[in-house]
């Protein structure tokens, strides 16, 4: 599916639009890393949470649940929320 | 960025040039928005600024390895990022991110034992002795020990504080910490045993391994805490900073929530040289610089501490205090600094003293300021202004 990557997470993409595939957010992520290394810890931390200010959006619905199933193809989009200054 | 001091006249694109076989200064300021280098030679009259490196992150440590004068590493989050460790081995013309930089051990999945912690930033940043050259330390907020075995790459849980139940107890909870968050900061390796190890928790007291980070036990007597507090609880004691002194390793000092305090080793009673301190000053603050060959000479920059702990410079006049006599008597050095009206505070981990003789020592404030002293502490100069919200300076000498 297509994954839309905010501002703060291009340095590891080089892109704002890539691609990745997987059953459940939590495979999506898996493969980011894998095609990405080390831009899944900037998301979800080491008890398997999503971070404070990241959030996930799949064809307009938040996801808050790394299990959660995906269907085959649409847009994910990862945005950065709510900090700053 | 704009400055508007003649110490930073060099223009920016040249390295202020160093003779043949003269050592070379830098400066790593760590800033929450960002970090830069200055540069400068052995005379310590003009800097050169390199940076911003990594505009916008938030940077609570950057670090020289003195033992290839060249890798740097930078703890670094950014406002919706998870934390990380950057990399460079050219002096930070170039970085990378470490593969697996420190986190802690995932809870128990039967819901048994301690709860599971996340790492909110690595605080602290301290290389191995030189006979274990890709050793590197890190202490987290929360309060959480690391260690890297090849040269800051990759980060593991190290020792058994992070989840041990009596250590997790005098850790407290995240509203027992600095405002910021609880740390694990200070980490101190003997350089003439790599084994011996000493670190400091706020809160959490100050504590030493003999045993390579086995085993660590508190290091507390005859500190003193807040009033009302039992003081042989490590919980109550919030160290803000311990120096080794690299020219007699088994004196530390250490200044902390309630005064100044100087050990000498074996002896395991902290005596308060704080008190020797102005009245009208206090013993307050947060970093503390040791003199690298001299082991009687440390210097403090006394902060407020009165009512509701302003942590700001006493009346509005910054002064940095040397002692030379181990703490028996402090003087007042304060030339070349405001009088009056200037409000400072200055960050445990922002004071540093290069290894060139006279001393260089340097500061930067929360106001984004970078001073520096060319003679010990005698005469202050601003090397820089505007920078953001500094965390850390540190000194390091380049062949």
């Amino acid at each position: 599916m297509k994954v839309l990557i905010p501002s703060a997470l291009r340095s590891y993409t080089g892109h704002g639009e890539v691609e990745a595939g997987g059953a459940t957010l939590a495979a999506v992520l898996a493969d980011l890393e894998r095609r990405y290394p080390g831009i899944r810890f900037r998301m979800i931390d080491e008890q398997q949470e999503i971070r404070r200010h990241i959030r996930f959006f799949l064809n307009g619905e938040q996801l808050r649940d790394l299990a959660q199933p995906l269907p085959a193809s649409g847009e994910l989009i990862i945005v950065q929320a709510l900090s700053g200054g | 960025m704009t400055h508007d001091n003649t110490a930073l006249s060099t223009p920016a694109d040249e390295p202020a040039a160093s003779a043949p076989g003269e050592r070379a200064v830098v400066l790593l300021v760590a800033t929450r928005k960002g970090a830069w280098l200055y540069h400068s030679d052995a005379a310590r009259e003009r800097w050169r600024v390199d940076g911003p490196h990594f505009l916008g992150h938030i940077i609570s440590h950057l670090v020289l390895d003195p033992r290839d004068g060249r890798t740097l590493l930078a703890a670094a989050k950014t406002g919706h990022l998870g934390p990380t460790i950057f990399r460079s081995t050219d002096l930070g013309r170039s970085w990378s991110e470490a593969r697996h930089p420190p986190a802690f051990a995932s809870a128990a999945k039967d819901g048994e034992g301690l709860p599971g912690r996340t790492v909110d930033h690595t605080f602290w940043l301290t290389p191995g002795n030189p006979d274990q050259p890709e050793v590197w330390y890190a202490g987290t907020s929360p309060q959480g020990l690391f260690r890297s075995r090849d040269g800051g790459v990759s980060w593991a849980p190290f020792s058994c504080i992070n989840d041990d139940p009596q250590y997790r107890r005098w850790m407290g909870s995240v509203q027992d910490g600095t405002p910021d968050g609880p740390k694990l900061h200070s980490i101190i390796v003997d350089p003439r045993d790599a084994a011996h190890l000493y670190l400091a928790m706020s809160g959490g007291g100050v504590h030493e391994s003999v045993d390579g980070g086995l085993s660590f036990k508190p290091l507390l007597d005859q500190l003193k805490v807040v009033e009302g507090f039992d003081r042989a609880d490590p919980t109550f004691h919030d160290p803000h900073c311990v120096r080794l002194c690299p020219s007699q390793p088994d004196r530390l000092y250490q200044q902390n929530h309630c005064g100044v305090f100087r050990l000498d080793r074996p002896s395991e009673q902290w005596l308060d040289i704080g008190r020797n301190l102005p009245a009208e000053v206090g013993d307050v603050g947060f970093p503390l610089v040791v003199h690298p060959r001299d082991a009687d000479t440390a210097w403090v920059f006394p902060m407020d501490g009165t009512s509701v702990w302003p942590r700001t410079s006493p009346d509005g006049k910054p002064a940095v205090y040397a002692t030379r006599d181990g703490g028996q008597s402090w003087r007042r050095l304060d030339a070349g600094l405001p009088s009056s009206q200037a409000w400072w505070t200055v960050k445990r981990q922002a004071m540093s003293a290069d290894g060139l003789d006279p001393v260089g020592l340097y500061f930067g404030t929360t106001s984004g300021e970078l001073w520096m002293s060319r003679d010990e502490g005698l005469h202050w100069q601003c090397i820089a202004r505007h920078l953001p919200e500094i965390y850390a300076v540190e000194s390091a000498l380049l062949a």
